[in-house]
């Protein structure tokens, strides 16, 4: 491969000194200015974007509905009779990249079963203010506990305030919901609470 | 009784009332034009605009600027202080006095007293204007140079020579106005226009070249190359906060409206109304003639405001060959043509010489104009077959090709 100087003939100044105009090159026709009447096109744009309807969504008073799967605050999933489906397995805290989740486990005793099986998530505490609404932490949620809602209105005026705890990223109770703790129902495993035989709370699931 | 003499009948009490009007015209005006040009550069860009504070969002300027007046006033370390306070007084004054010769309505009362809305009719009005507005640059340079910091000691050269080189421009448009009006005076030069058509048509080309000289003049979209956000941060302003910032914005835009008024006076009959509809001049003791005027000074204030939200940033060199290759030579020759019609007037000479010479004129621009096209269109022919490069090009608009080997 030759070198790009070689070829060319490249006329040097009487001087003997190469300058930056000895490099060889062709003039290119520059396309030049516009007519006036397609230059004034522009004009037009503006001016007939003053009748069209405008863009602007007046925000605290009219919201815009997210799309469907919009990445918003986090939400602890319940079963149906009111028990907590995270088992603080502590996943969603590793996959989080942005080590926004901190998890304690807690083991369920006969008098402070929070969810079925064996283990709780004692402490569930997710870190607004870090969290990048990547997602990560719902894909890695073995019990489905964790999704994500559609609010996105997570600004406060303290940092402390956005370290969501536990209750409030609780889902709310539905109807036939009862409040852990309060022991499984009667004859079913934490398989059956999986594979969603569990349809509402027995009536001694509340006795105390 | 022309202007002149009916102003200087004033009593004191008159002339104080008068420039206290005017003062108070200015600062309002310049709040509804601020929310003006928010909400209609809103409308052209499809947002809205301020609506919170107050109908409309009307009184958005207002809150924003108790909010400037009480922010945190800064004095940089490196800046020399006096000057560094004084810059925008003077800018700022020198832009309410341009407005004390602008003639804002025709003859009126005010408390019993027959006067016209105008502080003082100088017989060189216009040149006093013109200086004025220079002094008023003065702000801008030592606001540049006082920060002690290179931004703003960039934007404040770079609009130093800005306005030098579109004040020529302006000046010389005006050239043509005093030649034709026979006066300098600004009462004069309205009611010369009162009794024949508008400068604006009569003197076209003085027209266009005084309303792109005068955007170039106030700084603003697309010659706002002194404060361009993108390239030196704000510019003159860059080190400047609370209210001296609020006093180079209130000089902004009362020099906008003080162009615009100007340029009302001049070229589109001031305060008189449209051809056709005088009978409106005596409406409400004559003070609808200050309708009218504020109608025109909102009409170039829409150019404005369209011109911003339509045309890019120039760059600095496209500008300043505008300036100097286009606009002044193109003023110069147009004023060697009305001052030759005019001393062609005034000898006597027939109808027939000045329309002969009008026409030769017109005749020559349409001959030079011709030649350039054709000359265009000799370097636009498409070049023979065997030159076309052996590589494909990607197809550019106007270009037939682009040789890169360096062979003939």
């Amino acid at each position: 491969m030759t070198d790009f100087n070689e070829n060319s003939k490249v006329e040097k100044k009487s001087s003997g000194q190469a300058d930056i105009n000895s490099v060889p090159f062709t003039e290119v026709e520059q396309p030049g200015p516009a007519p006036l009447a397609s230059q004034a096109k522009g004009f037009w744009v503006t001016f007939s974007s003053m009748f069209k309807k405008n863009q602007t969504v007046q925000y605290p008073d009219v919201k815009a509905p997210t799309q469907p799967r919009f990445h918003g605050r986090h939400q602890l999933n319940r079963h149906p009779d009111g028990l907590e489906k995270c088992i603080g397995c502590e996943l969603c805290a590793w996959a989080c990249p942005a080590d926004a989740i901190y998890v304690e486990g807690g083991n369920n005793t006969p008098g402070n079963q929070m969810s079925p099986g064996e283990r709780h998530g004692a402490v569930y505490q997710i870190n607004y203010l870090r969290c990048i609404f990547c997602g990560l932490c719902v894909e890695a949620c073995p019990t489905r506990a964790l999704t994500m809602t559609n609010e996105y209105e997570l600004a406060d005026d303290k940092r402390e305030k956005l370290i969501f705890e536990k209750e409030d990223l609780l889902a709310p109770l539905r109807q036939g919901m009862l409040a852990p703790p309060h022991p499984m129902y009667p004859g079913m495993t934490d398989t059956n609470y999986y594979n969603g035989d569990v349809k509402e709370a027995h009536p001694s699931q509340g006795a105390k | 009784m022309t202007t002149a003499e009916l102003l200087a009948q004033d009593p004191v009490w008159l002339i104080a009332v008068k420039a206290l009007i005017v003062f108070i015209i200015c600062v309002i005006a310049t709040l509804l034009a601020v929310w003006t040009e928010r909400r209609v550069l809103a409308k052209m860009q499809l947002r809205t605009g301020p609506n919170r504070v107050g109908k409309f969002g009307l009184l958005q300027s207002l809150a924003d600027g108790v909010k400037l007046a009480l922010k945190e006033d800064i004095i940089p370390a490196a800046a020399d202080k006096i000057v560094f306070i004084l810059a925008p007084i003077i800018a700022t004054s020198m832009c309410f006095m341009a407005f004390a010769v602008i003639p804002m309505t025709g003859e009126v009362s005010i408390f019993g007293q027959q006067t016209a809305l105008q502080l003082t009719d100088l017989p060189v009005g216009v040149l006093y204007i013109l200086a004025v507005t220079s002094i008023g640059v003065y702000g801008v340079v030592l606001a540049g140079w006082s920060s002690g910091s290179t931004y703003p000691l960039l934007g404040g050269l770079r609009s130093s020579a800005q306005v030098v080189s579109y004040e020529i421009a302006m000046g010389l448009s005006l050239v043509a106005v005093f030649i034709y009006a026979g006066s300098m005076s600004t009462s004069d030069i309205v009611g010369s226009q009162h009794d024949n058509i508008w400068n604006a048509i009569v003197l076209f080309p003085s027209f266009v070249i005084y309303v792109i000289s005068m955007v170039g003049e106030t700084n603003r979209a697309p010659f706002d190359l002194a404060e361009a956000e993108g390239e030196l941060v704000g510019g003159f302003h860059t080190e400047y906060s609370s209210l001296k910032f609020a006093l180079f914005f209130l000089a902004e835009y009362v020099n906008i409206i003080a162009v615009s008024a100007l340029a009302t006076t001049l070229f589109l009959g001031g305060y008189h109304a449209l051809p056709g509809l005088g009978f409106t001049e005596s409406w409400l003791g004559g003070w609808f003639t200050l309708v009218w005027f504020f109608a025109k000074v909102i009409f170039f204030f829409f150019i404005f405001m369209w011109l911003r939200a339509t045309l890019p940033r120039l760059r600095y060199d496209q500008f300043m060959k505008f300036g100097w290759k286009v606009l002044i030579p193109v003023s110069l020759i147009w004023i060697l043509i009305v001052a030759t019609l005019r001393v062609l007037q005034q000898e006597g000479a027939s109808r027939v010489a000045i329309i002969s010479f009008a026409a030769g004129i017109v005749i020559l621009v349409m001959a030079a104009s011709s030649l350039m096209e054709r000359n265009k269109q000799k370097v636009r022919a498409p070049k023979a077959e065997g030159e076309a490069p052996d590589f494909p090009i990607p197809s550019l608009p106007q270009v037939q090709s682009i040789n890169v080997s360096g062979e003939k």
